[in-house]
This record gives structure tokens, C-alpha cells and sequence, in this order.
């Protein structure tokens, strides 16, 4: 049932300039990107590149833009005033810096943990895709297993095992994005995987053997490179997840110590027991901070999904923006900028069982059945299928 | 399509895109007959996976938390002579090989044995007395999910791209940006700490809890049924003013995935031939919404409503751990800042075995529901 959904090659592998985008967000390929969306959608990515890069801004400038030294201690729980904009905490730190200092925190672990599961996960779901046999089944069961697990438990158990008995300023950040990391491998090497099955019946692969390359330098250097695709829509979806984990974390008093970084989460934990005095400067701002970096990282990965990969949309169906579909819905095409978009509402537009089809596949995904029951088969890349596992955010 | 369709929802001439359109007469007879065969083999099948599935996470669990050491020092290191340790250690087997270890531990845990806490409890008990909290707390999160997602996910799709599909969105991605926790602290400040309308936390007054437990009827550790159970409507009132806020918190959140997914779903079946099939046929749009398209746009959302089930179950932590709702999740964190990684690693085993379980009773209704699941 999978094969029908067999994207065509050229959406598969689109040449569309577009692809390089998200890595250079602001600079003139971005503008590619804004300029291949339109109306809502527009707006949406607009506001989310924004505030992605107010809070970039923030974190890389923290030292300068934070009023006060991190660290610094004055009176207890004073109210928002001129001094202290958000007021100070029980122990006498400077909300306003501290909230700040929290961007640069929650940007390195992002980073970090983006950077760690997209080289394990991207490595292991190419080895695992294009060496096949009992290894690759192998693989597929476990990170099924772990997939299926609520992903919020996985990362305390990780953390804990990464922090245990060792402290220093690092240790917090690495704990915390290794914990994170292992919750998003399972995405990467699945989309890799199934892109690596499809790729290696390829002519090129084919010919590159015939020419004696060997496996390693197929994989990686003629393989890779045309399954990478799907990544950045991937990263940038993960993102907003991997800061509410880190968050998470940081509330149920795991992940970095407060003492070597500020934390927004670790900063709500404490702010709880604040609130019975009916002190809310604590807490309202850093969860404020936790909402709008979250909010701007989903407008961002939504609008990319929508622009990059249309087709996923009608399948996971959890997207938000979807501009294309008023075409099929409505029967008047919007305008489309780019090539490969054009291509693609083509072949969004005749699944309405599409859709309906492949998602009782997703929970099955989640449990090794797919795997176990199809493996040889090919199926398609679908970042969209780790949209609505939020299990870690309950 | 409403009279066609039984309660399980077979409704076949009105799916969209059954093989039936394009398949001989004769193939669909006999895919009719080997249906109920073709089902149970991939029931049967699916069942089975349950298996290796929770095997693995039991493993990767029992591993990652032994790399740390054993769970005695690391509860009870400093505070405990190390002869002590050593004793105690010795005495729980934690000094024999590993492989050893997880062999006893794979034992025990197919003997519905899930150890005993530092403190000596045993974990069986934990369980029983936490997790009938958490189900209810699910439960009444699930029923604000259902009643707020489900009618805005519809009419977000029935006004397209107009005024209320905007705000719905809005709130919907709204809710999936921001943290449960941080919505449990807007919302107790807001209806607990300034208005006063609602207790902050807990699951029901000290004294409703205390009555309860002494008034002699059973306890099923379930506090709406023990209140109703004891006759008293003060006492179903206080429980029911507890719940409402965490109900709320992870009600709303569940409830943003929820319309995302019935609002997409909706509209990709509203474009569906057999919809404009039947507004060709002079059907009020009303009644198309409701009545043709509704219930097929209904069957991917049970997948994911399923999924959102199971990992509420499994991970309701933040929310129990905001209200200080007594459940799994609560509990969970507690042995979490103890250091009992024997209790961690029970709680969590147990919730593997939970979102396994739960998964593949999604699969059932799945393949009762729709039966394109089962070729």
C-alpha cells in the first residue's frame, strides 16, 4: 500500500533553490523562501523569522543587552520596576538577565542537540538503509521502540545517566542535549533510511559501483547528499520540540544546573511555589520567553514543510499553513513561485484517501509492526509523521 | 452514508478511494471473504510485536540507569557508612555480574514484580495507587479535549481561511508553543491565586481525602467514583473543583492537536468526489459537513487521538507535577529528585508497557474502522 505514494523522482529530489534555504534564513536565499509564499502563510513565516532572530540576536548579544551581571543577587522578589523591568526572584536574581541569559542557554542546546542527532541519526539511517539485511531490521525495531516511547521520560533517563556524579558548566548543556538528542535520533534515521532504500536502486549508484567506489564512499558521498533533503523541514519542526524538552527538563529539575546557566524552565520550577504569594514576575516572563521561541520556530518549520514539501502535508496532516490545498480545495490554483512547488501541488492534490490511508501507519510505525511487516518495501520520508507525538510536552 | 454505516463504521460504498471502483466484481467478493481471516493474521501479528517492543525499551532502561552505578549509592551514598552501602548492596545482589542483574530484573518483571523502592515498598503497590489517578486525570483531560477540539477542528474546516479558521489556528498553535507547565501556572494564578474560584492543587480538600478513605465503602483509589460512591455531593463537588484546572491545562494543549488534525482531515475530505457527489445532488452543505464527510474525515484523527492517549498516559509528569495531582507522573518525579532509580526504572517500565499496549488497541480499532488498514 505504501507504493502509490511514491513521491515522483523530481520531488524526490528537487532542484529547486529553495532547498539551501533555512541554512542562510536572513540572507538572499531566504528571501527565496519568503517570496515563494504568499498571503497568511507569508505572514506567518515572517513573524516566526522574527522572532527566531530576536531571540538569536539576544542570545549571542546577552552580555551586552542583560542589565546586570549573570550571577548577580539583589533584594528578593521585588516587583517589576525602572531597576529590575521583570522584578527579582526569591533568591535575588534579576529576572529581565536572567531571561535573557536563558536564549543563550537554550539556543546552545538546541544547536548541540540538532547538530549530535542529525550525525547519528543521518549516519546510522544511511548505513542501515543501504546495507540492508538483519541490520537494517535490527535497527528498525529498536529505534521503533524507542520512538514509541513518551519521548520526555526517554530524556530524563538519559540525563540522568549523562550528568551523574559530574558537574562543571558544560556538563549541564551536554547533558541535556545528549538527553534530547536521543529522543530526535529515531526521526532522522527513519527519514534517511527510507530515502537511503530509495536512493541505492538508483542508475548512479549503480554506476559508481560499477566503478569501483567503495560502499563507504557510496553512502556517503554519492548517497548522502541526495537524501538530505528532507533534514532541514525535520530540524526546524524538532527544534521547537527540543527547546519544550529542554524546558521540560529544566522544570522537573534535570538538564542544566542553575547555577552554571540560567534556565527558563528551571526559572518556572522555582517560580511554583512563588506564585502562592501571589508573586507572578517569575513566573509569567521566562514562560513567556519558552512560548514566543517555541512560536517562532514552529511558524518557521510549518511555512518551510508547507514550501518545501507540500506533499507531506496531505499526508501527516497536522500542519497548519496550507496554501496549496486552497487550490484544490477552492479549484483556483495561487500563484506559485517556484519550480519545484509547482510540481508538487500536482501531486498533492489527488489523495484525499491519501491521507486517510497512511495514517493508521503512523501509530503502527511506532510500534515495529511497519518494520517488521514491510521493511524491504520502500516508503517515503515523512518528517510530518513526527508531528503529533508530543508526548513529552503532557 | 449515515444509514448505511453500522456502528463499526464499515461503510464502504461511501469511502473514498476504496478499491472497489476500479476491482472486478469477482475480486471484491472474494476479498469479502477472506476479510475476517486477513484481520485476525494481521491482529494476531501486531499482538505479537508487543512483545520485542517492550523488551527492547525494558532493556535500554534497565541498561542506561545501571551505567550510573547501583541504585543504592546513588540513593543513599554519603548519607550511609560505606560498610553499610556495601552490605546493603550485597544483600539486594547488586554485586553480582550485570548480566546476572537484568536476567533476575527480566524475571521479575514477567512475574508482574517491579522490585521494591529504597524505602522498601513495594512498587506493585505504587503502581496501584498512582496510576488510577493519572487514568482519571487523562480522562477528564481527554473529555475537554473532545469537547473543545473536535467542534472547533470542524468548524475551522467548514470557514476556510475565513474569520473563525484564523482565530482557531491561532489558538491551536498557540497551545502547541507553550509549555503545560507554564499553562498550569497562568491558569493558577489566574483562577486560583487572583479570582479564588478554584483550589490551586491536589485532588481533593485534606478533609474530603480523609473522609474518603475512613468511610468504610471501597477505595478505588479513583477519587470521582469513591465520592459518588459514598453518596456525599459536597464531596463529588470538591473533587470535581480539583480537576477542573489540570483537566484544563492538559485538555487544552491535547485539544490544539486535536483540532489541527480533525480541521485538515475535514478538509481533505470535503474535496473528496463523493462529497461533491453528493452537493451535486442538491445536499444542504450542512448536512454534507455532517453527515458525508464528517465521519470519514474522523478516521486518521483516531489514530493520532489514540497516540495523544497513550502518551498522556505515559507522560502526564508535567501536569501531575504542576498541580501536585497524586498520579504515575508525580510519583514519578518524587523518586526522581530521591534518587530511587529502582522506582524510576518500575514507573517507567510500567509506562512502556502501557504506550505499548495502548498502541496496539489503536491498531484494533483502526482496522475495525477502516478496513483499507487491513491490505
Amino acid at each position: 500500500m505504501s507504493g502509490q505514494f511514491l513521491p515522483p523522482i523530481d520531488l524526490m529530489y528537487p532542484s529547486s533553490p529553495a532547498i539551501g534555504v533555512d541554512k542562510r534564513k536572513i540572507t538572499l536565499p531566504g528571501m527565496a523562501l519568503i517570496r515563494s509564499t504568499h498571503g497568511i502563510q507569508r505572514v506567518m513565516l515572517l513573524i516566526g523569522l522574527v522572532l527566531v532572530v530576536f531571540f538569536v540576536v539576544l542570545a549571542v548579544l546577552a552580555p551586552l543587552i542583560a542589565p546586570y551581571k549573570f550571577g548577580a543577587i539583589f533584594t528578593p522578589q521585588m516587583p517589576p520596576s525602572a531597576m529590575h523591568w521583570f522584578g527579582t526572584t526569591v533568591g535575588g536574581f534579576d529576572v529581565f538577565s536572567r531571561v535573557i541569559y536563558g536564549a543563550r542557554t537554550a539556543i546552545e542546546v538546541i544547536l548541540l542537540a540538532v547538530a549530535l542527532s542529525i550525525i547519528v541519526g543521518v549516519t546510522l539511517g544511511v548505513i542501515s538503509g543501504f546495507i540492508g539485511t538483519w541490520l537494517d531490521r535490527v535497527l528498525v525495531l529498536f529505534m521503533d521502540a524507542l520512538y514509541s516511547f513518551p519521548s520526555l521520560l526517554l530524556a530524563i533517563v538519559v540525563s540522568i545517566m549523562v550528568a551523574s556524579g559530574r558537574s562543571g558548566p558544560y556538563v549541564g548543556i551536554l547533558s541535556a542535549a545528549v538527553s534530547i538528542t536521543v529522543v530526535f535520533i529515531p526521526q532522522y534515521f527513519r527519514v534517511t533510511r527510507n530515502a537511503t532504500m530509495q536512493a541505492k536502486v538508483e542508475p548512479y549508484v549503480d554506476a559508481a559501483r560499477v566503478a569501483g567506489a567503495k560502499p563507504g564512499r557510496i553512502m556517503f558521498g554519492h548517497i548522502l547528499p541526495n537524501v538530505s533533503q528532507s533534514i532541514p523541514v525535520l530540524m526546524t519542526l524538532n527544534a521547537s520540540e527540543a527547546i519544550l524538552t529542554l524546558a521540560a527538563l529544566g522544570f522537573l529539575g534535570f538538564g542544566v544546573e542553575p547555577n552554571s546557566a540560567a534556565e527558563w524552565g528551571y526559572d518556572l520550577n522555582k517560580a511554583r511555589s512563588d506564585l502562592v504569594n501571589g508573586i507572578w514576575w517569575t513566573a509569567i516572563f521566562p514562560g513567556l520567553a519558552i512560548v514566543l521561541i517555541v512560536l517562532g520556530v514552529t511558524l518557521i518549520g510549518e511555512s518551510l514543510n508547507d514550501v518545501l514539501n507540500p506533499l507531506l502535508r496531505t499526508r501527516g496532516g497536522t500542519t497548519t499553513a496550507d496554501e496549496a490545498e486552497v487550490a484544490s480545495v477552492v479549484g483556483g490554483a495561487p500563484e506559485i513561485s517556484t519550480s519545484s512547488c509547482a510540481a508538487q501541488s500536482g501531486v498533492a492534490g489527488p489523495s484525499p484517501g491519501a491521507s486517510t490511508e497512511t495514517d493508521p501507519a503512523t501509530s503502527r510505525r511506532m510500534t515495529g509492526l511497519d518494520a517488521a511487516e514491510r521493511s524491504p518495501e520502500v516508503t517515503p520520508p515523512d518528517p510530518s509523521s513526527t508531528t503529533p507525538k508530543d508526548g513529552g510536552r503532557s | 452514508m449515515s444509514d448505511s454505516s453500522g456502528p463499526d463504521g464499515l461503510d464502504v460504498p461511501t469511502t473514498p478511494d476504496t478499491p472497489t471502483d476500479e476491482a472486478p466484481v469477482n475480486d471484491a467478493a472474494s476479498r469479502k471473504a477472506g476479510s475476517s481471516h486477513v484481520l485476525a493474521r494481521y491482529l494476531a501479528l501486531r499482538l505479537v510485536l508487543i512483545v520485542p517492543t517492550v523488551w527492547i525499551l525494558v532493556t535500554v532502561v534497565f541498561f542506561f540507569l545501571r551505567v550510573i552505578g547501583d541504585p543504592i549509592t546513588a540513593a543513599q551514598g554519603g548519607r550511609l557508612p560505606p560498610e553499610k552501602i556495601e552490605q546493603l548492596k550485597q544483600a539486594a545482589g547488586y554485586n553480582d555480574p550485570i548480566i546476572v542483574q537484568y536476567g533476575r530484573y527480566l524475571w521479575q518483571i514477567l512475574h508482574g514484580n517491579f522490585g521494591r523502592t529504597t524505602d522498601n515498598q513495594s512498587l506493585s503497590a505504587i503502581l496501584i495507587r498512582y496510576a488510577p489517578a493519572t487514568l482519571e486525570l487523562v480522562f477528564w483531560a481527554l473529555l475537554v479535549a473532545f469537547l473543545v477540539g473536535i467542534p472547533l477542528g470542524r468548524l475551522a474546516a467548514r470557514h476556510y481561511n475565513k474569520g473563525p479558521d484564523m482565530a482557531i489556528r491561532a489558538f491551536a498553535i498557540l497551545f502547541y508553543a507553550a509549555p503545560v507547565f507554564f499553562v498550569a501556572l497562568v491558569l493558577k494564578l489566574i483562577f486560583a491565586i487572583w479570582l479564588h474560584w478554584l483550589p490551586i492543587s491536589g485532588r481533593a480538600s485534606t478533609s474530603v481525602q480523609i473522609a474518603m478513605a475512613t468511610d468504610g465503602h471501597i477505595d478505588t483509589h479513583i477519587y470521582i467514583v469513591n465520592a459518588i460512591i459514598s453518596g456525599n455531593f459536597s464531596y463529588v463537588l470538591d473533587v470535581l473543583q480539583h480537576a477542573v484546572l489540570p483537566a484544563l491545562a492538559l485538555g487544552l494543549l491535547t485539544a490544539g492537536v486535536f483540532i489541527r488534525m480533525v480541521r485538515i482531515n475535514l478538509l481533505q475530505t470535503l474535496r473528496a468526489d463523493f462529497v461533491t457527489a453528493a452537493r451535486a445532488r442538491g445536499v444542504a452543505e450542512s448536512k454534507v459537513v455532517s453527515q458525508h464527510a464528517f465521519r470519514n474525515a474522523l478516521i486518521p484523527v483516531v489514530t493520532v487521538m489514540g497516540m495523544e492517549i497513550a502518551m498522556m498516559l505515559g507522560g502526564a509528569i508535567l501536569t501531575e507535577t504542576s498541580f501536585e495531582w497524586q498520579g504515575l507522573g508525580y510519583a514519578l518525579s518524587q523518586y526522581l529528585l530521591k534518587r530511587d532509580f529502582v522506582a524510576v526504572q518500575g514507573i517507567v517500565t510500567f509506562f512502556a508497557m502501557v504506550v505499548a499496549v495502548v498502541s496496539f488497541l489503536i491498531d484494533v480499532v483502526n482496522a475495525l474502522v477502516d478496513p483499507r488498514v487491513r491490505y
